[in-house]
This record gives C-alpha cells, sequence and structure tokens, in this order.
C-alpha cells in the first residue's frame, strides 16, 4: 500500500488505512533508532529543506535527525537570517532554494495554507509541520503512535484535548486522525478558547474538566500561552489553573489504565502538575522519542523510496 | 451638407428602464449625447436612418437595452496606487462591464479628504470611459477622528461621504457627521464591521474558520455596527447607506429600519451573493479574501431575499483590484478585495435572472435608477433629453471569465474560469460607443 498523496498537508480526509500505514511503518523505525547506531541509507541522495518561519525547537531537531537519520541531506532555513528580512516574498524564497535541487519541503509557518500553496509552486514533496491554527500532522500521527503503543489499538478509546482548543493546530490534527482510528473525542476548555460551531467537528464539548475526563482514557493537555489571557480570553492564570488545571486529585476520575500526553511545552504548574506530568501514567518523553520515528516513516512513505532500500 | 438628425439609433431592442416603468421592443434615437427618442420607428424615420453610416445603426434585436448601468462604489486606486488601477484603466473595465457611471471611494493616497484631490480626480476622468462621481471621506485620513471638509467636498462634486474600508468606531465623530450631512442631502455610506469585533480576522468566523484554523470576523461584527448606524441615522434624522451587506441580521436591521421610515439605504456586492466561505479551504484562493468576508450559506441567502423583497437596493461591485504580487502569497498576508466591474452582470444573470430570484427589470432597477436616487446622479434612465448613456446586453450570450480579457489593470478574480450566461455586448457614454464586445 502507498499513500495517496505526494504530500502530507493534514489529516483531515486521510483514511484509517493510510494512517495505519504511517504508524506499522514508524514502528520498524522506531526499532531503527533503538539500535546502537541510529543510521540507515534510506534516504540517500535526497536533499530535504527545513523551511521554518516561525520558531520551533522540538519539531525541527526530530525533523532534522530524522533526515539525518535516513541519511538525507538536509538544509536548515530560518527566517530571521534570510532574504525574507529584505523582503523577498515566501514563493521567491522557495523557488530559488528549489533551483538548487531539493526534493522534499518541511514547512512550519504562522498563515493556514502554506503547505498547500507550497505545492501549487514548487515540485517538491510538502510535509506540514504546522502551519497557523490549521493541522500539525506529525504531531497527531506520533500522538495516536503513542496510545496505539499502549492499548495496541485506537478504536473506542476515549481521548479527551484539554486547554487552547481555538488556537491548537495540534487539536485539530488530532481530532481528523482519532476519529479516522475509531476513538471517541472530548474537547475541553474556556468556552472563549472553543471555537465558532466547534460541535460540527463530532466532537463532545465540555468546559468543565471534571466532566470531560470522567471514564476518560487519554487526556492530551493543550499548552495555555500568556499572550490569550493577556487578549482576555480569560481572567489570569490562576483561575485558568483552578479550573483546568490536570491534577493529580483530577486523575482519580479517569479509568486506571490512563495516559497522561502533552505536546510541549509545557507550563507546569498552570496547565500541568509536575507530579503528573512526571507520574506514571505519563508518556510525555514517549511521545518525543514516537515523533522521531512518526517523521522518519514519512519522510521515507513520501520520497517514494519505499521498497528501493529500506 | 444636411446635417444626420440622428447620431446613433439602436433598432429595435428590448428596452428595460425601471424608472419610466417599460420593457418593450423600441428603438432608441440619439442626437448630441443626449436621447431625443425612445420610440417604435416610424416609416419617416426609418427613412431617415437609411441615410445614417453604418456604425451610426445598432442592431439590438434579441438584446436588451437598458440605462447604462451605474457602479456606486469601486475602487478606482488613483492617486496613490496606480500599480493596482488608474483611473483610465477603470473606467475602461467599467466599459466593459456595462457601467456607464461609477463612484469611487476615498481610500486612495492622499485621501479623498480635500477637494483638491476630487478635482485631480475629475480632471483625470474627463477622457475615460465612464463618468466618475466622487465619495469623499467622512473623516480626515479615514481615520475617524476629525470630520473632513465635508462641506468643500460636496460643493466641488462629492456625491456621498464613507470611510469605505474603515467604520467609523467612535460614536461621538459618527453622530456629528450625520448631523452635519444634512445640511448637502447626501447620505453617508456606511463600511459597517465594528473594528473591535473585525479586528485581525481573515474569513468569516464559521465552521470553516474553526476547521482551518483561520481567525474569523464575526457576522455579529457587521450587525452591531449597521444597528448602531441606523439608530444614529433616526436620531440625526440623516440618511444611511449600508455598503457591501454581508451578513442576515444586517438585512433584517435594515429591513426594520425601513419599515420604521428610517431612511436608510443598502447594497450587496455579487461575491456576497454568489460565493460562500467553504470555498476558501479547497485551495486557499487569495481572491476570496475580502472585507467584509464571504459568509456562509444561510447569510447568502439572506442577502438574496434582501434583493428579493427591496430591502437591499442596489448591486454594487466594491470593485477592490490588487496587484498580482500582492495576492500571490500566504492567504492571511493578501490584501482584502476582488475586482468586480466585468463580471457583475454575467453573475447577477447567472446567479439571480436565471434561478428566478430577480427579473431583468428589478436586477436592472437595482443598477441604474436606484443607485442615481440615492446618490442624486444624473441617469439610470432613458428618459427623453437625458445623457445617451446606455448600456446593450446579450441576455443568453455563454461565456468564461476570462483572465486575460479582464480590462482592469488587476486580475485579482475569483470568477476566473466561470462559465456565465448574460453579456454586455455594447456600452455608451454621452452618445458615444466606449465599449463593444
Amino acid at each position: 500500500m502507498k499513500l495517496s498523496s505526494r504530500h502530507l498537508l493534514g489529516l483531515e480526509g486521510m483514511s484509517a488505512e493510510e494512517i495505519t500505514l504511517i504508524l506499522d511503518t514508524a514502528e520498524s523505525f522506531r526499532e531503527i533508532i533503538e539500535r546502537p547506531i541510529k543510521k540507515v541509507p534510506t534516504l540517500r541522495g535526497v536533499t530535504v529543506l527545513n523551511l521554518f518561519y516561525e520558531p520551533s525547537t522540538r519539531t525541527r531537531i526530530s525533523f532534522e535527525l530524522a533526515e539525518k537519520r535516513l541519511s538525507a541531506d538536509s538544509i536548515n532555513f530560518s527566517k530571521s537570517t534570510s532574504s525574507v528580512t529584505k523582503g523577498e516574498s515566501l514563493k521567491d524564497t522557495v523557488k530559488n532554494i528549489e533551483a538548487l535541487k531539493i526534493d522534499m519541503i518541511v514547512v512550519r509557518h504562522a498563515s493556514t495554507g502554506v503547505p498547500y500553496f507550497l505545492t501549487q509552486c514548487t515540485a517538491s514533496n510538502i510535509i506540514n509541520a504546522g502551519d497557523g491554527r490549521h493541522e500539525h500532522p506529525t504531531q497527531a500521527l506520533l500522538d495516536m503512535m503513542t496510545i496505539r503503543r499502549k492499548y495496541g489499538h485506537l478504536n473506542g478509546l476515549r481521548v479527551v484535548l484539554v486547554g487552547d482548543v481555538k488556537h491548537s493546530r495540534v487539536v485539530r490534527s488530532n481530532i481528523w486522525g482519532l476519529k479516522a482510528m475509531g476513538a471517541s473525542v472530548a474537547l475541553c476548555g474556556p468556552s472563549t478558547l472553543l471555537p465558532y460551531e466547534s460541535e460540527r467537528f463530532g466532537v463532545d464539548l465540555y468546559s468543565n474538566l471534571d466532566e470531560a475526563i470522567d471514564g476518560a482514557d487519554v487526556v492530551n493537555i493543550m499548552r495555555i500561552q500568556l499572550e490569550r489571557q493577556q487578549a482576555g480570553l480569560f481572567p489570569s492564570m490562576r483561575e485558568y489553573t483552578n479550573l483546568f488545571g490536570v491534577t493529580a486529585e483530577r486523575m482519580k476520575l479517569l479509568n486506571k489504565n490512563h495516559t497522561i500526553m502533552h505536546p510541549g511545552p509545557m507550563n507546569r504548574g498552570v496547565e500541568i502538575t509536575s507530579e503528573v506530568a512526571d507520574g506514571e501514567s505519563s508518556v510525555i518523553l514517549e511521545q518525543v522519542t514516537n515523533g522521531q520515528a512518526i517523521r522518519m516513516a514519512v519522510l521515507y512513505l513520501l520520497s517514494g523510496k519505499k521498497g528501493e532500500e529500506a | 451638407m444636411k446635417q444626420a438628425k440622428y447620431d446613433l439609433v439602436i433598432k429595435g431592442g428590448r428596452v428595460i428602464d425601471p424608472a419610466l416603468g417599460f420593457g418593450k421592443e423600441t428603438s432608441i434615437f440619439v442626437k448630441d449625447g443626449k436621447i431625443i427618442g425612445v420610440e417604435k420607428e416610424s416609416k419617416k424615420t426609418q427613412k431617415e436612418m437609411a441615410s445614417l453610416p453604418s456604425e451610426s445603426v445598432i442592431d439590438a434585436s434579441d438584446k436588451i437595452v437598458t440605462p447604462g448601468l451605474i457602479d456606486m462604489h469601486v475602487h478606482l486606486r488613483e492617486p496613490g496606487f496606480e500599480d493596482k488601477e488608474t483611473i483610465t484603466t477603470g473606467c475602461r473595465a467599467a466599459a466593459a462591464g456595462g457601467f456607464t457611471s461609477v463612484c469611487c471611494m476615498p481610500n486612495t493616497f492622499p485621501t479623498i479628504d480635500n477637494q483638491e484631490v476630487v478635482r485631480f480626480i475629475q480632471s483625470r476622468a474627463e477622457k475615460a470611459d465612464a463618468r466618475v462621481f466622487v465619495v469623499g471621506a467622512i473623516t480626515k485620513r479615514l481615520k475617524g477622528e476629525e470630520l473632513a471638509e465635508i462641506g468643500e467636498l460636496v460643493k466641488s462634486g462629492a456625491v456621498a461621504i464613507s470611510d469605505d474600508g474603515n467604520y467609523v468606531q467612535n460614536p461621538e465623530i459618527m453622530r456629528r457627521a450625520f448631523e452635519y450631512v444634512r445640511m448637502f442631502n447626501i447620505p453617508i455610506i456606511s463600511h459597517a464591521e465594528d473594528s473591535y469585533l473585525c479586528a485581525d480576522g481573515i474569513m468569516n468566523e464559521s465552521y470553516e474558520a474553526t476547521r482551518l484554523g483561520i481567525k474569523g470576523r464575526p457576522n455579529v461584527g457587521e450587525v452591531i455596527a449597521v444597528l448602531r448606524d441606523i439608530k444614529l441615522c433616526q436620531f440625526t434624522g440623516s440618511r444611511l447607506h449600508i455598503a457591501h451587506v454581508s451578513t442576515a441580521g444586517a438585512v433584517e436591521a435594515i429591513r426594520q429600519a425601513k419599515r420604521e421610515g428610517i431612511r436608510v439605504t443598502a447594497e450587496a456586492a455579487p461575491h456576497h451573493f454568489c460565493l460562500t466561505d467553504d470555498l476558501i479551504g479547497l485551495d486557499f484562493d487569495t481572491n476570496l479574501r475580502v472585507n467584509p468576508p464571504i459568509r456562509a450559506k444561510k447569510d447568502v441567502e439572506a442577502v438574496i431575499e434582501g434583493l428579493v423583497d427591496g430591502t437591499i437596493d442596489c448591486i454594487a461591485t466594491d470593485h477592490a483590484p490588487h496587484s498580482e504580487e500582492e495576492k500571490d502569497v500566504e492567504f492571511d498576508m493578501a490584501p482584502p478585495g476582488m475586482i468586480g466591474l466585468e463580471t457583475a452582470l454575467g453573475l447577477v444573470k447567472t446567479r439571480l435572472i436565471d434561478k428566478g430570484y430577480l427579473s431583468w427589470a428589478d436586477a436592472i432597477r437595482k443598477m441604474t435608477i436606484n443607485p442615481a436616487r440615492i446618490l442624486n446622479l444624473p441617469g439610470g434612465t432613458l428618459e427623453k433629453g437625458t445623457d445617451a448613456d446606455i448600456t446593450i446586453i446579450d441576455p443568453e450570450k455563454k461565456w468564461t471569465v476570462r483572465k486575460e480579457k479582464f480590462r482592469s489593470k488587476s486580475k485579482n478574480s475569483p470568477f476566473i474560469g466561470w462559465k456565465l450566461t448574460g453579456r454586455v455586448e455594447y456600452t455608451i457614454v454621452n452618445g458615444k460607443v466606449v465599449y463593444q464586445a
């Protein structure tokens, strides 16, 4: 089986079969990164551009390392040191770099739709590493991989996404991916951070954390940014923590064999207590490791190298 | 040599003039830029026509002949943004769209907030393919802080005032503007979008915006702005015209205000009754970025209902040219606006007339006499003695919108590739053919 697209723009519309293919492929790469020598020649000769228009630490490093471990050549673009500061458009910047003969572009951008825009102006394979508040497909895939590794499946699980739903691209990709895989999804956050008509996602909505997590299997906690408080979307960080902070006490409401996730970076003591973040049911660091396997799988599957040197 | 009795005869078309209240097959006779007769040809006139040169007789059989269309809301971009459009190119586009008169909005650079800029535009428009009427600013530099020199603007020819592109957020300033314009019998044209509720919004706030994670402009932002201006208009006994109505709530507010006898009128743009916001996620076409934004289906249906029941008086394009370079960027970085002069009539025919919402007479009324009356413009009718501004339409002509055919300097239209019915065949200004298909 192959992916139906040569790009990974998002998980909306992606079938369970395709998601399963990525997750299964990632399992074999996960095994590779546990080896003493964590490198394979799979993408030798392939050049990948990491086009990060927005600050990112973990996603950028995860992709970079995934590329290196697949033996791809990678180049890193950073907006602050580029011709963008001289007024060059995104399209011209990418076309210029592409003229240096690159094959794949991993793009992170503050504007929704930029990965799609790039498919229209370049010939490279495009991987969305986060566009605006829209999608962050590899993050959702690594979340799903982490859950699947623990439970062996996703079907029938109840997953609650807590926090700033409105501004989170992670939430949107998780919704599409989890629903495709048969999980039930609930969103929970202050009503000012649940976007307009979000019930049309086909999910349960809560503004009461205790009700939301009652009997849930997985709680995936989204980061709260100080700027949302400054924009008046909730009154204070203290109040947010009181109403939506995930504490050990609240975790008692979850199913016994539950899982705590966070895509990072975490605000300890705000949306999650250290006790929970570092507790037995937390898979937060496991997510990071799986992220690299997922990114290797995506690069591999989109490169068209399947069956050649795997 | 004997002088010809007519300069131009439009022969045998179906003449629709809602102002005169008729729609019948007849001929129009033009002399010295004026309409001198709208009547069946007699044997005498046929004989006189026979002596005319062939280019002076237009056979309009199977065509619709209407008063020259009037677009009360366009952006000609000159002065200041001549890379997007100039008065010459904008009027060329107007003529190609069947418009013989356009009203240009004041968000130029410098802003049309003083009489010198009005005069500059008028001088540039002298040789253009359409008549240009100027809308002056409500406030200096459209900042919403101090009233512009409205009296001087009117004296030099401004037909209305508007801070189009911006909402005058301060109700006290707007109140003064309403009071002040009473002296000049002109309306205030309101760009009704509450600046706080709509700040930084890129598209309609809806499920589509939620799905795409794009910051929205809520429809309540328009409704609140419309309601405030209606109340200020009522309080001051002045005149208000709501530009580019896009929401169900605004349509209802205007309908109610009209019932109460408040002097409010309104316009809708073709993109607000032809497009829905779910189109944005298909390919992030930046030509779909516009303010007010393309709305959801229920709003589009309400705008059409408003056009049908007369709540919305006019169809205006909000022709907003932007260069290709400006639009060939990330969706949220593109400037809002789309061109509209050359597609308006085809969209009205295809989306409103063919679907049974409006008759030809209703549509023509909203594109001729209604804007003329609201802004006290000449034209909008084929009455004997008026300037010979005439549009001839082939109502059944099928055509495809092509980028390379646009006469506007900018090509930012989401309708490129659309198949439309109904095309302008001739546009005549002051008795002269300025456009022929």
